[in-house]
């Protein structure tokens, strides 16, 4: 790319981009020494614990800490009314959708800690501080708070219908938008052409991303130099101390530096301002102490985000020989009780613009309505809107294969965008910029043995089977994103990344990035495009990531980013040291600067042996005796903000395979197929890692995971892994996963388009396609996730009659010989 | 109320005074600060605690350090020895079995039990014999993998024997 | 978790004492199920009596066609010994299955049949297999044991210290999990004893363990799958949750029992250990 033209193959040089090169991070993981935020220790620490509104909906008419106070070890309790009298502010919303009649959004406020209300069970009435956890949560019983409780509202649906309970009094008919994009009247005008309409109504389930290791905070105040330092685990610093300054906490942000070390898995969870990074921040300076708070896991439950949650109808419009004509889509999107950071964005702006998804239908539509609801905020996880508009698109085209008679592979193959067509606009917006999708859809379809599928249908009844197949085929916006595009949706947030490559004297080089690795393996990664770009040994390159003290700016990693704007920064950044190392060189060597150019890491100049390494031009630059000075700065230490011109769009097919017991209703996943275009691959073993997590957390959502309200008290059923199912081991089968590298991102220097949520936006729908076609058999045509065993179990009774008769023999013997006979899972 | 506890942990002897509601995840991490063990969920269901006690894995956040008391305690910084990765240890970097490092330390001592005490293990006994250790980012594949590999090298010789070539970076 | 006293006693007797004399007194042994309630401040005992010091309590034996098992005995150490496998391989099976490998390293059998948990597992074999639950006071019929959901016929202080199994001439226990925390959301042990009795013991379903005296009539009748597949399951007294209602739970005891009954019919099945 420009100036750093190289004469090698990508994947050539040892430790560069393509190679699996072994991560750099992993020693100390695997030696017990990584640094999560709850392992800090901070001499005069204090503990916070958070006590939490047990009703989903009540006033606070009173209520008394003074008891709590006074209790064994407890520094201080702080409440709503102490927040007030602070005068400060509420946690924001960095989205600002627009309704279809050019009005804002409703934004009623948050504040961190409930000041008058509760709207949710989690909802923080009062944070106790204490020398122990122990002390603190001994003292939380002694608080009494008085509630009158008031009727609630948990379905997205139930919280629009006329009678239902109002969650904010500034937010009428609990909605917070009713938003639309595309175009109507030509959407009409195609289904009224239509030969054929499929029509569905689908449930995208509400779930909890769970990352491993609970939401953890540390907050220190310094009061002589009147500075604060909030170490987070968070996948956005720069984000957090933004937000907690300007809109929350109003104090200037060069006293607040935002830390954010190892993180035990983000997965979209803890892209956001969150109440406690607000609440401990607040309580360290009014009680003088370092204090930290990490959830429990059940305390995750009722206070990280929760995802998805949309009621969705759908309609596709073909044509006689089912090609799409048009397509339109309503939806109602549960925000929950507040709105969170990023949440209004996420079934608008993150969803619809990508309903266009492989194909050509030319005309679309879609409409939104945000609703508040008497439940956690509901916010971005894995695809964040991608995936929602994944399923409802590939669903539908099933359905409508279904009831035409047509083959589902091929009514996609009908339909999708010609390769020779890119760049190609959708109706939407999005301008995809290059992918051969056929291809992606013939290797999985081919490795899948899709021709073979009858066969095995067959075999599988034999023995008493449902045997079914899924296809998903699924297209991303990534890459997010450039800021004006954020702009125009009414973002209230740029979209650039920055890098800086700083060489030291001795060569070695330092790379601070604003992205936010939290398993993805940047460290090693962004290695490999140095060494790769500038010659610089591996092993001599180290990543600075997750502190706003020593970083510039950043928007961490969100919206699988971090390679296609995080590693472009990169890139541009050492184009720029290149750039000034050929000054350097060109002085040093005599020799005019058009006659340098670099290679392997080295200067050379054209027509001479003359030669120097990059390490001696960084040593030359930080020894500036041999140096044109009057032309320039000494140093070698050049930084890039990197803002994309366009998203980009990783693509693929997912292809799943799977065996339902119809005695039991369980699922069995046999096999799971995908061919994924992410352009250019940086480390081939990262990126199977990174599609072998996405398709696990699909496959949780679309068999395992869900979350339950009760719909009249508003209680949390599923507030712990006792009853929130986790995909495990045994749930899972080993992953089948290809790419081509052959339509490589056009407008960035790497021509990554990301890899990091791309599994997860298509497995959900893959699963649920192959439950159906499964079912289909037996007439069972729909169900929702998750596909649970008792939930098959029940569509499939409503068809008993048709169900096939295994033998006695060989349904008894469904276990594998195991005596245990463990039915599920077998 | 105060007791003692008297335990040894990657083969040091260890004496504290501590409450005896203290969990044995927490006497780990607070009372001796090795904070590689870590605590995922209340539920005793995530196994991200997993040590090795007396050569068992258990949960950690499921039991009282007094229950502990005169055991040998192995954590996930006990593993390596002279520098050199343990097999189970060594498998997880070449396979690439840990993203975000948060399970590993329990997946890690899980498997070293299961590679210990279990013979011809192969990919449906690995899956169905590790369901007490939840990982949200490899989906379990690499895992699997670094199992299976880490297994090999056990029946190739004795855990002692095969700490790996493969030289501690940190 | 609140605060408690921790004792450790020496004999069985000693800990009924420790137990008698303090009220809000709770005996710990694996801790598997007590330690997690505590952490949620569900439980909060004043002491906590361990039970892991008392030798009298452990260990297998095989007597007169009886394997005796320690109240203390491990799951793993059940699923592993070759007294157990030998004499009972359904019950070695059974405990493989239980919880996950962390979770059988510590939890014992006695605990689990004095919680009586009504998703646990042991609670099945003890009363599908005609056990004999065996205190310092008394030894009390299997039938008579499991009383309501976490209440069984101990009395204060009362102890589990040995569980009696009459060993039968076949038995197999088939759990099919609940989603999420791996608990039988039915399980169902079948067993045939050697003068033809058979016995049905559904966990998971209902408040406690119990009986199903329709499909122990099919299989005395001709102990084949076929013989329970078709029988219907009253719902009145089965658990409806999230994770299953009580249709689906009735549904699956006939199915998991004609399942049991083949693996029963496996001469080498010992299960995973």
């Amino acid at each position: 790319m420009g100036t750093m033209t190289s004469k090698r193959e990508s994947g050539t040089v040892p430790n560069g981009i393509g190679r699996s090169v072994k991560r750099t991070e992993d020693a100390r993981f695997l030696l017990g020494k990584g640094r999560y935020t709850d392992d800090l220790r901070i001499p005069g620490q204090a503990y916070i614990y958070v006590v939490r509104s047990p009703h989903a909906h009540a006033n606070i008419t009173s209520l008394d800490a003074s008891e709590a106070k006074s209790a064994s070890g407890v520094v201080d309790v702080l409440i709503g009314s102490d927040y007030l009298d602070d005068g400060l502010g509420t946690l924001p919303c960095i989205w600002q959708v627009r309704n279809k009649n050019g009005s804002v959004m409703a934004e009623p406020a948050r504040y961190p800690v409930a000041v008058d209300r509760v709207r949710y069970v989690g909802d923080a009435v009062a944070v106790v501080i204490a020398e122990t956890l122990d002390q603190a949560k001994d003292a939380a019983d002694l608080i009494v708070v008085e509630y009158e409780p008031l009727a609630a509202v948990v379905a997205g649906p139930d919280a629009i219908m006329p009678q239902a309970p109002i969650v904010h009094n500034d937010a009428p008919g609990n909605l917070c938008f009713d938003w639309e994009i595309g175009n109507r009247a030509a959407t009409e005008d195609a289904f009224s052409r239509a030969h054929h309409i499929t029509r569905l109504d689908v449930i995208n389930s509400r779930i909890v991303p769970n990352p491993m290791e609970p939401r953890s905070v540390v907050a220190i105040y310094d009061d002589i130099a009147d500075e604060y330092t909030l170490h987070t685990s968070t996948q956005n610093p720069h984000l957090v101390r933004s937000l907690l300054c300007k809109s929350v906490l109003r104090i200037p942000e060069h006293k607040v530096r935002v830390v954010s070390a190892d993180v035990g898995g983000g997965f979209g969870v803890k892209c956001h301002l969150y109440p406690e990074e607000v609440l401990l921040t607040w309580a360290a300076r009014r009680c003088g102490r370092p204090v930290r708070w990490t959830a429990d896991r059940s305390e995750t439950f009722l206070s990280d985000a929760h995802a998805r949650d949309h009621v969705t109808h759908g309609e596709l419009a073909l044509d006689s020989d089912g090609t799409f004509l048009g397509l339109r889509v309503s939806t109602v999107a549960n925000l929950g009780a507040y709105l969170s950071t990023w949440s209004a964005s996420i079934p608008t702006y993150a969803s619809a613009p990508n309903l266009a998804g492989q194909y050509t239908t030319p005309a679309i539509y879609a409409e939104v309505k945000g609703v508040f609801t008497n439940t956690v905020p509901v916010d971005a996880y894995r695809g964040a809107g991608r995936p929602e508009a994944n399923y409802i698109v590939e669903r539908l085209i099933d359905a409508a294969a279904r009831e035409m008679g047509l083959d589902r592979v091929e009514i996609r193959r009908r339909n999708l965008v010609p390769s020779a067509a890119m760049p190609y606009a959708t109706p939407l917006g999005p301008v995809y910029d290059s992918g051969d999708f056929r291809k992606c859809l013939d290797m999985a379809a081919g490795n899948a043995d899709y021709e073979g599928l009858a066969e095995r249908k067959q075999d599988a009844l034999r023995r008493g089977k449902l045997l079914g197949l899924g296809v998903s085929c699924y297209i991303e916006a990534c890459g997010v994103s450039p800021s004006r595009a954020n702009g125009i949706s009414g973002g209230r947030i740029g979209g650039f990344e920055m890098a800086e490559i700083r060489f030291n004297p001795d060569g070695s080089a330092t790379v601070f990035s604003g992205t936010h690795s939290h398993g993805q393996g940047h460290e090693t990664v962004f290695a490999q495009i140095v060494t790769d770009k500038l010659g610089v040994p591996f092993e001599s390159v180290m990543l600075v990531q997750g502190d706003t003290a020593r970083i510039a700016f950043g928007h961490g990693t969100v919206g699988s980013r971090s390679a296609a704007v995080g590693g472009s920064a990169i890139v541009v950044a050492g184009e720029r040291i290149v750039a000034k190392g050929k000054r350097i060189a060109a002085h040093i060597m005599e020799v005019d600067v058009e006659d340098v150019h670099f290679e392997d890491g080295e200067f050379r100049s054209r027509g001479t042996n003359k030669v120097m390494t990059i390490a001696e031009i960084a040593h030359a630059a930080y020894l500036p005796i041999n140096y044109p000075l009057d032309q320039m700065d000494p140093g070698l230490d050049e930084i890039c903000f990197y803002d994309p011109t366009n998203f980009t769009f990783p693509n693929g097919t997912q292809i799943c395979e799977l065996e339902i017991d119809p005695q039991t209703g369980h699922v069995e996943l046999k096999r799971f197929v995908v061919a994924d275009d992410f352009g250019r691959i940086l480390n081939p073993m990262i990126v199977h890692g990174q599609v072998h997590g996405g398709i696990a957390q699909g496959v949780g959502q679309a068999l395992l995971e869900t979350v339950v309200y009760d719909a009249d008290s508003g209680q949390l059923l599923t507030g712990s892994f006792m009853d929130y199912a986790m995909p495990r081991s045994c749930d899972l089968p080993s992953f089948e996963v290809s790419y081509h590298e052959d339509s490589p991102c056009t407008h960035n220097p790497l021509g990554v388009k990301g890899c990091g949520e791309a599994g997860t936006i298509g497995a959900a729908t893959a699963v649920m396609n192959a439950v159906l076609d499964a079912m289909s058999s037996v007439g069972v045509d729909h169900m929702d996730m998750p596909a649970s065993p008792s939930r098959v179990w029940r569509a499939l009774r409503a068809a008993t009659s048709k169900l096939p008769r295994p033998t006695a023999s060989a349904s008894a013997t469904a276990g594998n010989g195991n005596q245990v006979g463990n039915a599920h899972g077998e | 109320m105060a007791n003692k506890v008297s335990l040894t942990v990657n083969g040091r002897s260890v004496q504290r005074e501590v409450e005896p509601r203290t969990l044995l995840a927490t006497f780990l991490r607070e009372h001796l600060g090795m904070t590689g063990t870590h605590i995922g969920c209340d539920t005793s269901q995530c196994g991200c605690c997993t040590v090795l006690v007396d050569g068992d894995a258990v949960k950690s956040c499921t039991m009282f350090a007094f229950q502990a008391n005169g055991t040998s305690i192995t954590t996930i910084e006990g593993l390596a020895s002279d520098g050199r990765m343990h097999p189970v240890q060594a498998a997880f970097q070449e396979h690439h079995g840990l993203q975000c490092g948060f399970c590993t330390s329990g997946m890690v001592m899980s498997i070293v039990e299961l590679v210990e005490k279990y013979d011809g293990l192969d990919e449906a006994s690995v899956r169905e014999l590790l369901d007490g250790n939840i990982c949200r980012c490899t989906g379990y594949h690499n895992i699997v993998k670094a199992t299976l590999a880490a297994a090999d090298v056990y029946r190739s010789g004795s855990a002692a024997a095969t700490h790996t070539d493969t030289l501690l970076r940190s | 978790m609140h605060m408690f006293e921790y004792l450790q006693p020496r004999t069985a007797i000693e800990a009924e004492a420790l137990l008698l004399a303090n009220e809000e007194a709770r005996a710990i042994s694996g801790g598997m199920s007590l330690l997690p309630a505590m952490k949620l401040r569900l439980a909060a005992p004043s002491h906590l009596i361990d039970l892991s010091g008392i030798e009298e309590m452990r260990g297998t034996s095989v007597d007169d066609n009886v394997l005796t098992i320690g109240a203390m005995t491990r799951h793993a150490e059940v699923a592993r010994s070759s007294v157990v496998r030998q004499a009972i391989p359904g019950l070695a099976a059974l405990a493989s299955g239980i919880g996950d490998r962390q979770v059988r390293n510590r939890g014992t059998i006695g605990g689990s049949i004095a919680n009586s948990d009504p998703a646990a597992c042991y609670p099945a074999s003890v009363l599908g297999l005609g056990a004999t639950v065996m205190t310092p006071r008394r030894r009390i019929a299997a039938d008579d044991f499991f009383v309501g959901v976490f209440e069984t016929a101990l009395e204060p202080g009362e102890l589990v210290t040995h569980i009696a199994f009459p060993i039968p001439e076949r038995s197999a226990y088939v759990k099919f999990q609940q989603p999420a925390s791996r608990f039988a959301l039915v399980g169902v042990l079948v067993s045939r004893s050697r003068d033809g009795t058979v016995r049905v013991a559904v966990t998971g379903a209902s408040s406690h363990v119990f009986r199903v005296p329709s499909l122990e009539q099919a299989l005395a009748a001709e102990f084949t799958p076929g013989a329970v597949e078709n029988i219907a399951i009253d719902t009145e007294e089965l658990n409806s949750d999230i994770h299953g209602d009580a249709d689906y739970r009735a549904h699956l005891i006939p199915v998991l029992t004609a399942r049991a009954v083949d693996l029963a019919s496996k001469p080498d099945a010992v299960g995973k250990i």
